[in-house]
């Protein structure tokens, strides 16, 4: 085990990576001498001559041609510099990343990470911060990650790259500097493993990413008032561990789901909705989420503030429950 | 034309033709309501795919368009294969999954047909940066239409493709339309290549339907890109004899003009030069086309007999295990 930043931790797994497999190479904006925007690449441009790239600002072709070059046999790990720019090279991912091996009847694989910033409460307004997973779990044939510590981050950009799909691996940008105990060498965690960050009896809160440190706050918060909650890091959002929360509904009968993205047609409403669907006689109340609000994210901290859910927001949401 | 040989010229032909009689028996198909989907057909571009691939080998990659089937034959693609796909049979390339604006074969090098103007330009950058990070020799070829010059994707995949010095050729089949858009409508320069000035690389346009002279242009720019010189682009001027899709009567275009690009069919003028060098006799000629139409006809009775593919699975291959 070594002390590591969530920042560390990600590169350490690209690193492990790459010494392991000459066919995985970096490529995008700024990543290269420079280090990438957040500093996630830092070092790695000389450490592995000729496989760190900077790109143009070109994010169609950066994720263009990562679909060319994982079909073609390598596996790119691609960083698009913040998730909100996404918006510029949806087709490459949804139309060709996506569905190249089912279109083709199975006979192409497309191994490529798209590593990318999401999340507010930075100042950062509407076009900087916003977190915008449900895009991409609503196109099947792409797997979305999104860890919440150091050590699931290393853990999880290895079984990225290491898989034969395009993963999107979600990083949130509260978490960089955050620092944790992450074990050295080769380490991987198996996608669609959640993990359960705080075990608990009666009430479940589901989160992920920067949200599964507000949960854990509320928890404790809530463990001095008597109320005992259980929060599940999902960790990966496709695939998804339904048995886990499942399981833990049957535990504690209750369930709240934090989500940090807009409330319409959010993550936290498919959760609601297989918990409706295939557990319904375990709840005891009804479920309730924890959203941002239907706006673009505001400028203003206090504004954000307000945009943002909190540990407060779960705190009621948990009690509105009994 | 240079060192084209007669073995060459002949072996041109047959692909053209048998991109031409693919095509029609599609169409005929189409109309005859036998074949689901779009179908949008090659007639009349068949030099433009069969001289830029005879340079290519299976371990070349192209990237092609919704109008893909002659790509996919002059890249060696199996005519009972491609047309089992356009009847979405479990034998066609794609099992069924995919159709005609999907057809693909990793394996021979194919990354397939593209439902998305443009979407095969950086595509095929990305498989020539394989080839040139692999140091494997090998090169792609992007084929597109004069319409897809306008996207994004085109710029972005230019750029690129000249910043890092990768092994690809980029291929615009000007056949003048964009659906109805005429490219005077579309853009305001006659010459698509002149668009590569702008990423400082070769740009050359040259007589689409001339099979010799798409050889010879290709030939340089793929030996180029193999000898890690770079991207080029190569327009080719030509037309397509149909509409943009079956169904499609192509109303928008000059009647005059389509009649005068109909007599400098592609293959009426490899015909021509054929019998002029003395290569090939009419009876010759003729052999190969009965010959051609005998495997054209061989795999729509083999797509016809073929099943369909089987619901229970539907939902394999989404992901890759
Ligand atoms: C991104 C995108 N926009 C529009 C379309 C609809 N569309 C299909 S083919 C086509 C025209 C393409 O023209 P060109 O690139 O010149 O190729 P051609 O059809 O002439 O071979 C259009 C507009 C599409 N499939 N994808």
């Amino acid at each position: 085990m070594k002390k590591m930043t969530y920042a560390e931790a990600i590169r350490d797994g690209m690193r492990v990576e790459m010494q392991r497999d000459a066919n995985v190479y970096i490529a995008g904006e700024d990543v290269g001498k420079f280090g990438g925007c957040f500093g996630v690449t830092a070092g790695l441009f000389d450490e592995f001559p000729g496989r760190v790239l900077d790109t143009p600002i070109s994010e169609t072709a950066i994720v263009g041609h990562a679909v060319g070059a994982a079909a073609a046999g390598l596996r790119p790990v691609v960083e698009i510099m913040f998730i909100d720019f996404m918006g510029v090279c949806m087709d490459e991912l949804f139309n060709q990343a996506a569905k190249m091996r089912y279109m083709f009847g199975g006979k192409a694989k497309v191994p490529m990470v798209v590593r990318t910033p999401c999340g507010g409460g930075m100042t950062a307004s509407a076009q900087h911060s916003q977190c915008i997973e449900a895009w991409f779990t609503h196109i099947p044939g792409i797997k979305t990650i999104m860890p919440s510590t150091p050590a699931d981050a290393k853990g999880l950009m290895a079984a990225a790259i290491r898989d034969d799909n395009p993963v999107m691996y979600i990083e949130h940008k509260q978490l960089l500097a955050m620092s944790g105990e992450v074990p050295e060498g080769e380490y991987v965690i198996p996608l669609g493993k959640a993990d359960i960050k705080r075990a608990g009896s009666d009430v479940t809160i589901v989160a992920w990413s920067w949200m599964v440190h507000k949960a854990l706050a509320a928890a404790e918060q809530l463990a001095k008032e008597g109320i005992s909650a259980e929060v599940v890091d999902l960790r990966t959002l496709v695939p998804l561990d339904k048995e886990c929360i499942l399981q833990s509904v049957a535990k504690t009968n209750r369930l709240v789901v934090v989500n940090e993205a807009v409330r319409t047609s959010g993550f936290a409403g498919e959760i609601a909705a297989i918990v409706v669907e295939e557990g319904f006689d375990l709840l005891d109340a009804p479920i309730v989420r924890v959203t941002a609000l239907d706006i673009p994210v505001p400028f203003n901290a206090k504004l954000e503030a307000v945009y943002l859910p909190n540990e407060t927001k779960i705190i009621a949401a948990v009690k509105s429950l009994f | 034309m240079g060192d084209v040989t007669k073995e060459q010229l002949l072996d041109f032909y047959k692909t053209m033709l048998t991109i031409r009689k693919f095509e029609d028996k599609a169409a005929e198909l189409f109309a005859a309501g036998r074949l689901p989907g779009f179908v949008h057909l090659y007639s009349g571009e068949e030099a433009v795919a069969t001289g830029v691939c005879a340079s290519l080998t299976n371990k070349d990659y192209i990237t092609s368009t919704h109008r893909g089937h002659g790509h996919l034959i002059a890249k060696g693609g199996q005519v009972d294969k491609m047309m089992a796909e356009l009847f979405a049979k479990v034998t066609g390339y794609c099992k069924g999954r995919g159709g005609s604006m999907h057809i693909a074969d990793v394996d021979l090098g194919i990354l397939g047909a593209n439902g998305i103007v443009g979407a095969g330009q950086p595509i095929a950058v990305g498989a020539a940066f394989a080839n040139q990070y692999l140091k494997n020799d090998a090169v792609s070829v992007c084929f597109f239409g004069d319409a897809a010059s306008n996207r994004g994707t085109f710029h972005e995949a230019l750029n690129l493709a000249s910043v890092w010095k990768l092994p690809v050729i980029f291929v615009c089949e000007n056949n003048r339309f964009g659906i109805s858009m005429n490219q005077k409508d579309h853009m305001n320069i006659v010459d698509v290549s002149q668009r590569a000035i702008s990423y400082g690389i070769p740009g050359v346009t040259i007589d689409g339907n001339d099979v010799a002279a798409v050889y010879e242009t290709a030939k340089d720019a793929i030996s180029r890109a193999r000898k890690g010189e770079g991207p080029s682009l190569i327009e080719c001027k030509t037309w397509r004899h149909y509409g943009h899709f079956q169904g499609d009567a192509g109303l928008y275009k000059d009647a005059q003009e389509q009649e005068e690009w109909l007599k400098k069919d592609p293959i009426l003028k490899l015909e021509e030069k054929l019998k002029v060098l003395k290569f090939a006799k009419d009876t010759e000629l003729k052999e190969i086309q009965q010959q051609i139409q005998g495997q054209i006809d061989a795999a729509v009775e083999f797509a016809e007999n073929s099943p369909e593919p089987s619901p229970e699975d539907v939902l394999a291959d989404v992901y890759a295990p």
